[in-house]
């Protein structure tokens, strides 16, 4: 790739851009800060005003070169730390695609931010310090990419820099990853790349050093994934958000069912069931501003227009006749809690579900996870923050929903504690 | 077999159409917060887009510094009519008027920090539980950490430390009595995306963004508008310069940049080519290295 295309976005090309949003894990000070600055810099997504405050803040650092890691590190708080301590959002672009980086840290207390950042995302990028290999934590943070269903895994190998660039030490942690981590987390797409972040190797350029390396950069990995079909394309699935209703002469009978599509690609004429009224009609029109559309797909935002009259409401569910959602109150599901206020057995908790809201109360903790060994301990009462676990719940009203491995629209959920609105927990329906 | 993907630009679009759907769905009292500025144009343009064929649920809240360019005065009227929507002018000569706040004095003087008083009076008095803004987490380091969601207490502030976590697209609307919410459906969006937009829409612009020639002068490497109420240093002098705005807020706070960019394309060949952020060119900004993420702490928006 040629400096020059990089920021060339003079010619109409971006009009066929798609969109990658990434997440990336690591332990303290594998460098996951330095990889963020190390793409955007070398990508030339940095400006000059972003450049000049890192520039004058390593130097009042003491430190002796560019520090990339500063890029990221935004407010003041973590400034001062030294410390990222929370999800924060970069950008960039190339040519072929937009990516969106939530960008993580990997400091233990913070599994519920890796949780966040992971939940959107197409690809995760986990980062092995080189000269530790695959520890413990690898495993928390493949185990988290792979409860959250990120589809593509790019495994970096970071700081090659200070061993040399030795082949050896690249092909025996990836034996080490393939033999321990990916053989009880199996089923991605999963890819390594020997990398440093400081240096630049195989970031973006390809690297000088490791001409025994012969696939693709990081960036160039990141630009060419394919995500086509990262979304449930066969299972269809609109949960009903709004209901528009013009009060105007000209529309007066009109009466759309606006929501984004969760599943599936649907078209007009397709034969649907309603949830939870259970009554089966056709879709009459998928319409937008733009006009009517032949067919629809995630994650389209549409309005849908139904052929009979039937009473629908915010929570309800529009599926495919074809191949219905699961139904009930009785939820079998992994949660990670992400509150200081324990979950507790038989607590009452608010719950959203897409876009339906219902009350559910916690009835069995079934196993609580050590997440960096993937052991089970059962026998527990509670969760606390940080912590993954099985449990089941009783919801006061029912559910329309998929396996969060087939669907990770309409198989999540929060949960909300109704005493400080606060969201306490990810849930992923099994 | 055919590509089921969506471009860059329809998948932000749908993200943001979906965000303006829940602020309706869970909101009683939301409000649009209208700036006049291409993003906030860009914001009615994705509702229009969102609520079609009703119109937009929601009123446009303009925070009027007093301190504006006529242009974009002229074209909120205007857009405001054409799109049948409805308006509500928050003034910060009022809030001086009422002793809310007190003015700037100096060279520096700005009425940019009093928006907040004024913006959180507007809110409590129409009692707007929501707050659509078009802040972008590209724009500033303190916004890179903003929520869709972003919760505000009674006072009307931000705690960045202590933010719900949000997951996936499921938005957490609930709050207390008297607290409320700031919503930014454009959290996603870069500048380059904004303008890609605007030419893929055909979105209309006040002139302002466009080349045009003013009368400028040169302060801490920022281009500013010469006008009445600017106190400029006996060392400065005004010249009449090909200029176009790359933001557009209160005047005494919006740096131009020289151009000859009469048209969409041009600019967007232009910020390509840029080696300085939007807002490097923000004077409000310059005040300190945190001076964003203070302000936002405060209730800014
Ligand atoms: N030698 C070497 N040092 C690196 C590399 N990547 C990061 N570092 C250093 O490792 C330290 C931690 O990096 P940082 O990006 O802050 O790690 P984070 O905690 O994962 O965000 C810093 O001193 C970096 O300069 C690399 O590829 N090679
Ligand atoms: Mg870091």
């Amino acid at each position: 790739m040629t400096e020059t295309t990089i920021t060339d976005f003079s010619s109409k090309g971006y009009l066929n851009m798609q969109l990658l949003r990434f997440t990336t894990a690591g332990s303290v000070d594998d460098g996951k800060s330095t990889l963020i600055g190390r793409l955007l810099y070398d990508s030339k997504s940095l400006f000059e005003d972003q450049l000049d405050a890192v520039k004058r803040a390593s130097v009042q650092k003491g430190s002796e070169h560019l520090n990339l890691a500063l890029f990221t590190d935004g407010l003041r708080a973590e400034r001062e730390q030294g410390i990222t301590i929370d999800v924060a959002y970069r950008y960039f672009a190339t040519p072929n695609r937009k990516f969106i980086i939530a960008d993580t840290p990997g400091h233990i207390q913070y599994t519920r931010n890796m949780v966040t950042g992971a939940s959107t995302a197409n690809a995760a990028i986990i980062l092995i310090d080189a000269r530790n290999g695959v520890i413990e934590q690898t495993y928390r943070h493949a185990y988290i990419a792979y409860l959250l269903g990120i589809p593509h895994i790019v495994v970096c190998i970071n700081k090659m820099d200070l061993l040399d660039y030795r082949q050896d030490v690249f092909e025996k942690i990836k034996a080490d990853f393939n033999a321990f981590v990916a053989k009880v987390l199996p089923g991605e797409d999963l890819r390594f790349i020997p990398i440093s972040a400081l240096k630049g190797d195989n970031v973006v350029k390809p690297s000088q050093k490791m001409d025994w390396y012969k696939e693709s950069t990081l960036l160039e990995t990141l630009e060419t994934i394919p995500i086509d079909k990262d979304h449930d394309m066969v299972h269809q699935r609109f949960p009903v958000q709004y209901i528009i209703r013009p009060e105007t002469d000209k529309y007066h009978d009109y009466r759309g069912y606006a929501g984004r599509i969760a599943g599936g690609i649907l078209h007009p004429g397709d034969e649907v069931i309603v949830f939870p009224a259970g009554i089966k009609t056709k879709i009459q029109q998928i319409d937008t501003f733009n006009g009517p559309l032949d067919e629809a797909f995630p994650p389209m935002s549409v309005t849908i227009l139904l052929n009979d009259d039937i009473d629908i409401s915010r929570g309800d569910l529009i599926a495919g006749a074809g191949d219905l959602p699961k139904t009930g109150s009785d939820i079998d599901l992994m949660v990670c809690w992400m509150n200081p206020r324990p979950m507790q057995l038989n607590g009452k908790y608010a719950l959203k579900h897409n876009t339906r809201d219902v009350r559910c109360v916690i009835d069995k903790i079934e196993f609580v996870l050590n997440i960096n060994t993937l052991e089970e301990i059962p026998g527990r009462t509670s969760l606390a923050m940080n912590e993954i676990g099985r449990i089941h719940l009783h919801t006061t009203k029912p559910l329309f929903f998929d396996p969060y491995t087939v669907n990770r629209q309409t198989g999540s959920l929060i949960l909300i504690d109704e005493a400080t609105n606060e969201t306490v927990a990810a849930g992923m329906i099994l | 077999m055919k590509d089921y993907n969506l471009t860059h630009l329809r998948e932000l679009e749908s993200e943001a159409s979906y965000v303006l759907r829940e602020v309706a769905a869970q909101f009683e009292r939301p409000a649009l917060l209208f700036s006049g500025g291409k993003d906030s144009i860009v914001l009615v343009h994705l509702s229009r887009k969102a609520f079609h064929p009703a119109s937009i649920p929601f009123p446009l809240v303009h925070i009027d510094t007093g301190h504006n360019f006529e242009e974009a005065i002229i074209f909120r009227n205007k857009l405001v009519k054409k799109f049948n929507a409805r308006l509500v002018v928050g003034s910060v000569q009022e809030s001086i008027d009422n002793g809310r706040v007190v003015e700037e004095k100096g060279i520096n003087a700005s009425r940019n920090v009093l928006q907040t008083v004024t913006l959180l009076d507007t809110i409590e008095k129409y009692k707007f539980d929501a707050a659509i803004g078009g802040g972008r987490r590209d724009e500033e380091k303190a916004r890179a950490k903003e929520r869709f969601f972003s919760h505000r207490d009674e006072f009307g502030q931000w705690d960045p430390k202590n933010q719900r976590p949000e997951l996936w697209n499921i938005f957490n609307g609930k709050k207390r009595m008297g607290e409320h919410f700031r919503v930014f459906p454009i959290s996603n969006w870069t500048e380059m995306d904004i303008w890609q937009y605007i030419l893929q829409e055909n979105i209309e612009l006040p002139s302002l963004y466009f080349t045009h020639e003013r009368e400028v002068f040169f302060r801490d490497g920022v281009w500013l508008a010469k006008a009445p109420f600017m106190a400029m240093k006996p060392t400065e002098k005004a010249e009449k310069l090909r200029v176009r705005c790359r933001t557009v807020g209160d005047i005494s706070c919006t740096g131009l940049v020289l151009s000859t960019a009469d048209n969409l394309e041009d600019i967007i060949r232009e910020i390509a080519a840029t080696r300085v952020t939007e807002r490097g060119g923000r004077y409000d900004d310059k005040r300190s290295e945190a001076a964003m993420e203070d302000r936002k702490k405060e209730g800014y928006f």
